[in-house]
């Protein structure tokens, strides 16, 4: 079956479709959550470095490689707004922001709690919670420069040259950070070094990682229809709506 | 020859004007009228290159150009609502840069002819600072005189200018539409220029 | 006045001139020009502005006096300090001094007349960029080492400050550029372009900073100089392209 998938890239077109696929991603997110919790929580042993601390990292780190992939997915749609000029990718890399800087914070914030039982500091400068805040201003910047233009086709354009440079920057600012660390800690240990993962560990991080990935995708997509809404208010198309009527 | 086709612009949320064409040949003048915010600015800081329409082509010689279009800077002359000048800098080193940057030539005896035929030849030397409005917005028409450019995009080029700056201009105009160069300008003052040669755009 | 007939003729002969300019097109012999245009015009305007340049610098003197106040005179603190001290208030000066890039072009209308300019916009931003630097990085290189005294540091060191300042000033005018013009004619304007310009500074601020203290600890430095020199080069072929893409969005 040949999908014509460019009849998706008009914002008309793709509205519908999203409203399509949010419940499914949405209660998968929910679905793969209780089960990663429950093998998480539930059947995974405990760590006999750590204790029950440890449990932590089954939030912590899907949220951390949830924010850096969605960083590099903001950086593509920047890319493909600035090179194809299309307003869907543009706005798709606007509806993306917030969630990578929530799964920032999610990330940081887990990682200091787990920091506190585990290392008596809930800060502890270590690589990757630094890169980790580096990366949280990178996205508040983003959504800062945003909110800071008016017109709306000046800010997508500005947005995605900012994440390209800092998506650029990325893997320059983690190799800095974590060189910094070694000269001034030199071997100690790094906190969110994962525990000796029993395999059953690491199933439970994946499914926790696609659930993240699931629910970043499914509010993406609800944002971005708001997002379409609001941009395309003029369209005919948009004040026949329902939900738009309705107000 | 200048060529506009079902141009429309946005300027935010707001709709400025839809399905836009016009054209103009060499030797003619398209004159821009309209309230203040119908969108005179923007139309002509498209034709310009300098922002895209929301929708349409702009063709010049026949060519469609995008936004900054190489061929079209080449032949541009463009003068927006501020005089682009340098407060620090004296009248003849703002127009001599004015024209290196456009990529000309510049030999210092056209650009104190260029200032004399602009009555500003005695203040050549003066920070632009202690100039007056219309003293600047001379400088600038001895840009236009010096540059070599078929396609003027002047923007409210009266403004400032007493009635000797009024009628310079206007002889200035004619006589690059008689050299076949095209112009395109938003103004309210006449510029004295015959009938068959202009054609007049409204934006309501 | 000029008769109608030579008018003509110097159109049509310009015409054909325009069209071999534009076929051209923008690279190669056009760079080195583009430049020295914009070099020169910065430089001789920031001259005659002699006032500004001298705030900045006291501005990055007074901030070096005090974090000593703010902390302790102890010496061996402030050798600890120095180095990172130096470079963040380096940082800072240069930040107050970014907006002005292209605020000033923005503002009178030139920043048109130069994205509309025949020559090449990322040379023509390059040449600012340059300007930049040695208006406010260069005066800080220059002044770190003898502040880098106050803070007790021994000549060898201050030798390493001092390169990698060398290095590293250049990288931020650069950076600092793509920030200023994406934070061009915004409300906000200077904050936000700190907050966009500092976390990609960091690597810079790390290995910049760092290298005095692998000084300290016997360790070879010239790892970070060409790291550091590896960023510059990176910024000085990236950069002008970035801050000219920048430009031609905030022209919208």
């Amino acid at each position: 079956m040949a999908i014509n998938w460019y009849k998706y890239s008009s914002p008309a077109a793709f509205y519908p479709l999203a409203g399509r696929l949010i419940p499914w991603f949405g209660w998968s997110a929910a679905l793969l959550t209780a089960i990663g919790l429950v093998v998480g929580l539930g059947i995974a042993p405990t760590d006999f470095q750590q204790g029950e601390a440890y449990r932590i990292i089954f939030i912590h780190v899907p949220a951390a490689w949830m924010s850096m992939f969605l960083y590099l997915v903001m950086a593509f749609w920047g890319a493909m707004a600035l090179g194809f000029n299309t307003r869907l990718s543009a706005m798709m890399a606007q509806s993306i922001a917030p969630t990578g800087a929530l799964m920032t914070f999610i990330a940081l914030w887990t990682g200091s709690l787990w920091g506190r039982p585990t290392w008596g500091t809930y800060w502890a400068w270590d690589a990757r919670m630094t890169s980790e805040l580096i990366l949280l201003f990178l996205y508040l910047g983003v959504i800062a420069l945003r909110n800071a233009i008016d017109d709306p086709r000046r800010a997508d354009r500005a947005c995605a040259v900012l994440s390209l440079v800092g998506a650029i920057n990325v893997p320059i600012i983690y190799y800095s950070v974590k060189w910094w660390n070694t000269l001034h800690q030199g071997s100690s240990v790094s906190l969110t070094a994962a525990p000796k993962m029993a395999a059953i560990m690491l199933t439970g991080m994946l499914i926790m990682s696609v659930a993240a990935w699931f629910y970043s995708i499914a509010v993406s997509l609800y944002r971005v229809r708001a997002i379409i809404v609001e941009r395309e208010r003029d369209a005919a198309w948009v004040n026949a709506l329902p939900e738009v009527r309705a107000t | 020859m200048l060529e506009a086709q079902d141009l429309a612009a946005r300027r935010g949320y707001s709709q400025l004007f839809t399905g836009l064409s016009f054209r103009v040949a060499a030797g003619e003048a398209l004159v821009i009228t309209g309230a203040n915010g119908t969108g005179k600015t923007t139309l002509l800081r498209m034709l310009a290159g300098l922002s895209a329409p929301t929708e349409g082509i702009i063709r010049w010689e026949g060519r469609p150009v995008a936004p900054f279009d190489a061929g079209l800077r080449h032949a541009l002359a463009f003068a927006g609502h501020s005089p682009s000048l340098k407060d620090e800098l004296t009248a003849e080193e703002n127009l001599t840069l004015l024209v290196e940057l456009a990529g000309e030539p510049v030999e210092r005896g056209a650009i104190h002819a260029a200032l004399d035929a602009v009555a500003l030849g005695r203040k050549r030397a003066l920070p632009a600072r202690v100039l007056s409005q219309g003293q600047r917005r001379r400088i600038g028409l001895a840009r236009l005189r010096l540059l070599r450019r078929r396609l003027w995009i002047l923007d409210e080029p009266v403004t400032a200018l007493d009635a000797a700056g009024t009628s310079l201009l206007a002889r200035l105009v004619a006589e690059h539409l008689d050299g076949g160069g095209v112009a395109v300008a938003a103004t309210h003052a006449p510029l004295g220029l015959p009938e068959e040669r202009v054609r007049a755009l409204a934006l309501a | 006045m000029h008769a109608t007939g030579t008018e003509a003729v110097g159109v049509s002969a310009s015409a054909s001139e325009a069209v071999d300019r534009a076929a051209a097109g923008d690279a190669g012999g056009a760079i080195l020009p583009a430049i020295r245009w914009s070099l020169v015009r910065d430089l001789r305007i920031a001259l005659r502005s002699r006032a500004e340049l001298g705030v900045q610098l006291l501005f990055y003197v007074i901030v070096v006096t005090l974090f000593p106040l703010a902390t302790t005179p102890e010496r061996n603190l402030l050798l600890t300090m120095g180095p990172g001290v130096l470079w963040v208030a380096a940082l800072l000066a240069s930040l107050l001094s970014l907006p002005r890039l292209f605020a000033g072009d923005y503002a009178d209308g030139t920043l048109e007349q130069i994205a509309l300019s025949p020559h090449p916009l990322p040379a023509l931003v390059a040449g600012k960029i340059l300007a930049h630097w040695l208006t406010t990085g260069l005066p800080v290189v220059v002044l770190a080492p003898l502040l880098g005294l106050q803070y007790g540091m021994p000549g060898d060191a201050l030798l390493v400050l001092t390169v990698a300042l060398l290095l590293g000033t250049p990288i931020l005018s650069l950076l600092g550029a793509i920030g200023a013009a994406l934070t061009l004619g915004l409300r906000a304007g200077g904050s936000l372009l700190a907050l966009l310009v500092l976390p990609l500074y960091i690597p810079v601020l790390i290995f910049g900073a760092g290298s005095v203290d692998m000084w300290r600890a016997g360790l070879a430095v010239a790892g970070n100089f060409s790291l550091l020199g590896a960023g510059l080069l990176l910024a000085i072929v990236g950069a002008p392209f970035a801050a000219a893409s920048a430009v031609r969005i905030a022209m919208d």
